[in-house]
């Protein structure tokens, strides 16, 4: 096992070595670059890396470009942990068989995929790895929509939410399901490690990727992230928006260890309101209406017992 | 090496799928990811068991589908080293999308495909529907006719796939149940030989070389995605056909036994021919002898090589001859059978003027017995002798009921 990456502060931290290039096609404030930063940063280990399609595989790697200084492949919407999956089956194959070309190296494997990649096209595929037990990190770009084909609802879309497939109309508040508990369910499969990340947190981030590093077996983190052109704000308050999703609770930072024990990572000193999280966005601009308000209490209602929930897993130990 | 040698003898009995499965283990493949279906499955539980035994050093993934194996198959074959699985029917469908992805990035895999009906209705048994299904998928793709060649040409399809100047992936076919789940006496090469023939693994833009950092998958659009197409296409029609001969050469050197990219039986002076694939050839091999016996010129060309196709082999062969019968084993909905076109276009711009009919037949595992291709012969003889086609374009070999026949 290789040491792991010290890191002492932001601006050593953001200054260090560049594995995800700067020149990329991701729209401006956008948080997906943030968040890939921050895991590649976190190590100074190799990297064999994958991204499913979507925003972040569609702006980095377009012929004859790359962003990526690191080995990456892209093979579909669907299979990104399976191809990281492939490429660290064939790791171990080598490793047995003497003949990779740098056997002093530790590398690490790692999958990128949107929360359309994750929580609906790609689930079945990111749960066989999880299943069984790839040296795999599986990182969600969490911006609960189908950003790149241009808004349409996920799996991971909340309630309430304005997307182009569930829109806020005449008779409709857009969006009528629950986000799915993806979390829990991954941490189901009895994993080594399950966490929620934020990139406005980052030494929490830091912490939970290089622990993510540390386990043997497979790995799933949720990133929260902001997309401007879909929760529609403005560029410039891409961590404002992260800040009031971690402070009022809706995106809770926590982690699960072997698919059990609980520990929240983050609590807020003054926890926001949801109503001030939902209002800095315009994909729930419609539930400010007289008509909808209702709908306002009922989220802070779910985010308040969604959190008495976690802390309960989290005293249980269980 | 770590794992064990396997002594075997000169001549051992097995059926296709064990026949792959010992080929995998020569050629010492590292990964296999894999998922179950009828009728291919034993080829990887072969290979499962070969690993367990200490026989094969490499890893085998059990995936939870058939689109997730080649997908962990391409993964690893993009880490670099040697990586086979094998699939058949609905399975195969599944894989489709990855198919493309794996000839589109260069990536030398190798697929036995054991072919099977495609469902609706559900059918588990041989036929080439889904070995059609496949073949604008940039595939390489081999046709063994038995339990022998299905052995035989996994060695030429590591060989020729793994070529630096190829990179391009391949499927072995034989025929669901037939050639799979039939035992025969299958020649063997010793695991020396036979790893000799396939070669140690030569990793090119590996992802585990982690001082040349390599992407694969980019995204290209209107201004280089046909480039980077017609380049696939180009170098599958150009450069593949004189690597499969190579190999097949140099397979004769080792093992004695003979390929070639379109196999003629009789074809010396033949004057009505059938043209199949699979299990079929040996059937019209024999249905031939008879008919000279009985005055009738007959010869078959069975296809070795389905994609790239064979054209100038097959215009070649079909040279002279004035009646012909394209088999085809899946059901073309909506046209004229895959072979009947790809011989029609072969033969177009040559001075062979043949008549040409299409047969389907066998679909689903419904036998072709020596007696439909007797009257089959027989009616490309009749057309001879009338100096028409007098039969329709397109005709059922074998189904019940009212005759279905077009054009």
């Amino acid at each position: 096992m290789s040491e792991m990456k010290k890191i002492k502060n932001l601006k050593e931290f953001s200054t260090s070595a560049d594995r995800f290039e700067g020149a990329n096609l991701l729209c401006p404030g956008c948080a997906h670059s943030i968040i890939v930063r921050e895991v590649l940063n976190a190590t100074n280990d190799d990297l064999v890396l994958s991204a499913s399609t979507g925003c972040l595989e569609v702006c980095t790697a377009v012929y004859p470009y790359t962003s990526w200084d690191a080995s990456w492949i892209h093979i579909g919407f669907e299979n990104s942990s399976t191809a990281v999956a492939g490429a660290e089956s064939m790791y171990k194959v080598l490793k047995r068989k003497n003949r990779l070309k740098q056997p002093e190296r530790n590398p690490k494997f790692v999958s990128f995929a949107g929360d359309g990649a994750s929580y609906d096209i790609g689930f079945q595929w990111i749960s066989g790895c999880m299943e069984r037990g790839h040296n795999i990190m599986h990182v969600v770009l969490d911006n609960e929509v189908y950003a790149n084909t241009g808004g349409q609802r996920s799996s991971s879309t909340p309630i309430g939410s304005s997307a182009t497939t569930s829109p806020a109309g005449r008779v409709s508040y857009g969006e009528k399901k629950n986000k799915k508990d993806l979390m829990g369910i991954m941490a189901a499969h009895g994993i080594p490690y399950a966490a929620q990340v934020a990139p406005n947190k980052w030494k929490d981030m830091v912490k939970k990727i290089q622990h993510g590093f540390s386990v043997d077996g497979p790995v799933f983190i949720n990133a929260v992230s902001p997309c401007t052109t879909e929760w529609k704000f403005d560029p410039k308050d891409t961590m404002h928006l992260t800040d009031l999703a971690t402070d009022s609770l809706v995106f809770p930072l926590y982690e699960i260890i072997d698919g059990h024990e609980l520990n929240i990572t983050y609590r807020p000193k003054n926890v926001v309101p949801v109503e001030e999280y939902l209002a800095a966005q315009g994909r729930f601009k419609h539930l400010f209406k007289d008509e909808y308000k209702y709908l306002i209490k009922e989220w802070q209602e779910r985010v308040d017992a969604q959190w008495a929930y976690l802390q309960r897993r989290e005293e249980a130990r269980v | 090496m770590a794992f064990d040698k396997m002594e075997l003898r000169d001549i051992e009995v097995w059926d296709g799928n064990f026949a792959a499965a010992q080929a995998l283990r020569q050629s010492q493949v590292d990964v296999v990811a894999a998922y179950p279906i009828t009728p291919s499955t034993p080829i990887v539980e072969g290979y499962a068991k070969f690993t367990s035994d200490g026989y094969v050093e490499g890893e085998f993934v059990m995936v939870e589908s058939e689109h997730a194996a080649m997908s962990a198959c391409i993964g690893a074959a993009a880490a670099g080293g040697r990586v086979a699985t094998a699939t058949s029917s609905q399975g195969f469908a599944l894989m489709v999308e990855t198919l493309y992805q794996a000839s589109g990035m260069r990536l030398p895999i190798v697929l036995n495909v054991v072919n099977r009906a495609l469902a609706a209705p559900l059918n588990v048994n041989g036929d080439h529907s889904d070995m059609y299904l496949g073949r604008d998928s940039g595939w390489i793709q081999l046709d063994a006719y038995c339990p022998q060649d299905a052995y035989d040409l996994n060695f030429v399809a590591f060989r020729v796939s793994e070529d630096h100047d190829v990179r391009l992936p391949c499927m072995v076919h034989q025929d669901g149940f037939m050639t799979s789940h039939t035992a025969q006496g299958v020649h063997t090469l010793t695991d020396d030989k036979a790893y000799g023939f396939v070669g140690d693994f030569k990793p090119m833009n590996d992802m585990l070389d982690f001082e040349h950092p390599v992407t694969h998958g980019v995204q290209t659009e209107e201004d280089w995605h046909f480039e980077h197409k017609a380049r696939q296409h180009n170098d599958l029609m150009t450069k593949v056909m004189p690597k499969i001969q190579a190999a097949f050469d140099d397979f004769e050197k080792l093992s004695g036994r003979k390929y070639n990219i379109v196999e003629k039986y009789d074809m010396d002076d033949a004057d009505v021919c059938v043209v199949c694939l699979g299990t079929s050839v040996e059937t019209a091999r024999e249905v031939a002898t008879e008919m000279r016996a009985e005055g009738i010129k007959a010869g078959v060309v069975g296809i070795r090589v389905i994609r790239p196709f064979p054209f100038l082999e097959i215009a070649e062969a079909l040279k002279g001859v004035k009646a012909i019968a394209a088999l085809d084993r899946s059901s073309p909905n909506g046209t004229v059978g895959m072979l009947f076109n790809e011989i029609a276009g072969s033969l177009f711009n040559t001075d062979t003027k043949a008549m040409l009919s299409g047969y389907v037949y066998g679909l689903g595992g419904r036998d072709l017995t020596k007696a439909h291709l007797v009257a089959l012969f027989k009616e490309l003889q009749a057309n001879i002798d009338a100096g028409k086609v007098t039969t329709p374009l397109q005709q059922f070999i074998g189904v019940r009921g009212p005759k279905l026949a077009y054009l």
